[in-house]
């Protein structure tokens, strides 16, 4: 089984969040980076646990300059056993999906793997542009994923209940919360990840079709309201009277 | 509205999901957002569905017209995005407008690329002045404002963030008789998650975490929950030792939530679970530690035990439902 996994390179979860350039770009200085962990922790886990169960590879791809490749090689050192980065800013979500279609078309991957959203710009657009570009099916935020006889069944939340689906592959995914388990990367896996293949292929002419204009941090937080806790009664009439919540 | 029949010179389209028992109230923000902006660029709304929603629902709508594709479901969203394109073209739409929600983001970021449309997924603004709409980015620690760079728009609109106004009902009906191919993506198998409200679907939230000390002390959360028709949720921590099943978890990397109120007991509060709860409009805290960071983040905030205090908070609900 060939299985393409997209990896996003995002500021950490706990990282300082402010922006440069009169608001236009995030200051990344002093920030660092990570595997965006819906990439690293489902769909990258649960690619490398079907390759190990069926065979195949698992390979990643990342659009982005030569800071990503901490990054990428920390995705080797979980387990990919090569690497794609496509070597450009990517101007938005279509980009990058137009940048990962335009790779994988001709390559016949069984599988195509991303996180169901990145961290920063929380789009949840690169999958479903992806699957659109190939003429792929889809199958969202999926909780679980199997392959067998050609097929891939996955479990997703909706509207509160948990829906089974099934698709004849290829097929792109979206992952999700439940789909495996986080993997700490050993020192074997960290040594083997400095000489895997990494690929760097240039990037393929595509138009902006958004662009972020401006960023804002939200207006401060009004000061919390304190209750004593022998009147926490007053906290439910307060929520229905004050804040008008209940 | 359905009555107007002028020449078309656009049309904005709205694709909802109004499938269950009534229409979902971020399904009727979406549809305003898409009213405001025909309002505003002389133009009409025609609302796309799809499943078995009664033809006097769908009749209910404030929309120019309705078109209900009968026989196709959520799951396949090739089949979706074929009846969403189809339309745009033969409506000549400038905009197409989603429900950020389950459905609309696999669905409105294929219609985009299909159609070659910029698109702003997760909307909680109107267009400006300028043209430009806001959403949120970094997990909600900071907004982005867009600019749409090609004639036809896509937008998914963040539950939540729009006030739902009221209009003239009345909206056409048409079944759609279009091909839209074979379904690749089936269901095999729905199973119902049981009692209570779905998380995402909430406006009053009851979250614990590990302050709770066991599992077998939720019945208190569950009773202020029922007390406050509220959907109950967990900390990561709590997720992870499966004291609480995992579709409860709310922050970064569970399930990320906009509800009206959200309550947070024996929760200190870290980052990475403010990421999934910080779009909620009024948040509550209680907690033993009165330094916990989630004070910081809160409306509302008791220090306190929360085995005292939770019984006070639903007798305090007890009495407030007795009353209304």
């Amino acid at each position: 089984m060939k299985i393409l996994v997209l990896i996003s390179h995002v500021p950490d979860t706990t990282a300082r969040i402010a922006f440069t350039n009169d608001n236009t770009a995030y200051d990344a200085s002093g920030v660092q980076f990570i595997v965006n962990p819906y990439d690293e922790w489902y769909a990258l886990v649960r690619g490398l646990e079907l390759k190990e169960a069926q065979g195949g590879t698992v390979t990643t791809i990342t659009v982005g300059g030569a800071v990503t490749e901490p990054t990428i090689r920390k995705a080797l050192a979980i387990g990919a056993d090569d690497a794609v980065r496509v070597d450009t800013e990517p101007k938005d979500g279509h980009d990058v999906a137009a940048q990962v279609a335009a790779f994988a078309k001709d390559k016949g991957y069984d599988l195509i793997l991303a996180g169901k959203e990145t961290i920063d710009h929380n789009g949840s657009q690169v999958g479903p542009m992806v699957a659109e570009l190939l003429d792929l099916p889809f199958l969202s935020l999926a909780t679980k994923l199997d392959v067998a006889d050609g097929k891939a069944t996955a479990e997703r939340d909706v509207r509160g209940d948990v829906e089974v689906v099934e698709c004849p592959l290829p097929v792109v995914v979206s992952c999700a919360k439940g789909m495996a388990e986080q993997r700490i990367p050993n020192m074997r896996g960290i040594m083997a990840a400095r000489t895997k293949p990494l690929q760097v292929i240039p990037a393929a002419a595509t138009e902006a079709l958004s662009t972020t204009v401006k960023f804002e941090l939200p207006p401060p937080k009004q000061a919390v309201k304190m209750i004593p806790a022998e009147e926490a009664g007053k906290l439910i009439e307060l929520l229905h009277s004050e804040a008008k919540v209940i | 509205m359905g009555s107007i029949n002028t020449r078309i010179n656009m049309s904005v389209i709205v694709f909802a999901d109004t499938r269950g028992e009534k229409v979902a109230k971020s399904t009727l923000e979406t549809l305003t957002y898409g009213r405001k902006i025909a309002a505003k660029e002389g133009g009409t709304v025609t609302l796309v569905t799809f499943g078995d929603a009664p033809q006097d629902r769908l009749g209910a709508l404030d929309a120019n017209k309705v078109v209900v594709a009968r026989n196709i479901g959520d799951a396949d969203s090739q089949q979706l995005t074929r009846l969403v394109a189809d339309l745009a073209g033969k409506e000549n739409a400038k905009w197409i407008i989603f429900t950020h929600d389950d459905t609309g983001k696999a669905v409105a970021p294929r219609v985009a690329a299909k159609l070659q449309a910029g698109e702003v997924a997760g909307a909680i603004t109107l267009p400006n002045e300028q043209g430009h709409i806001k959403r949120n980015v970094f997990s909600g620690k900071a907004q982005a404002w867009v600019e749409l760079k090609t004639p036809l728009k896509v937008v998914s609109v963040l539950p939540n963030s729009i006030p739902v106004e009221a209009a003239s009902p009345g909206a056409s009906v048409e079944e759609y008789s279009g091909d839209l191919g074979v379904a690749k993506v089936t269901v095999k198998e729905t199973r119902k998650a049981g009692e209570g409200i779905p998380l995402p679907e909430a406006e009053v939230v009851v979250s614990a975490g590990r302050g709770m000390k066991g599992p077998e002390n939720w019945g208190m959360v569950e009773e202020l929950a029922k007390e406050l028709h509220a959907a109950t949720a967990c900390s990561r921590p709590v997720a992870d030792m499966d004291w609480r099943p995992h579709h409860e978890h709310v922050g970064q990397t569970g399930v990320a939530i906009r509800p009206n109120l959200y309550i947070a007991i024996g929760i200190s509060g870290a980052i990475q679970h403010l990421a999934g709860v910080n779009g909620s409009k009024v948040i509550a805290v209680i907690n033993s530690d009165p330094e916990a960071p989630f004070f910081k983040s809160a409306d509302y905030g008791i220090v306190g035990d929360a085995f005292e205090v939770l019984p006070k908070l639903i007798e305090a609900a007890k009495k407030l439902n007795a009353e209304r």
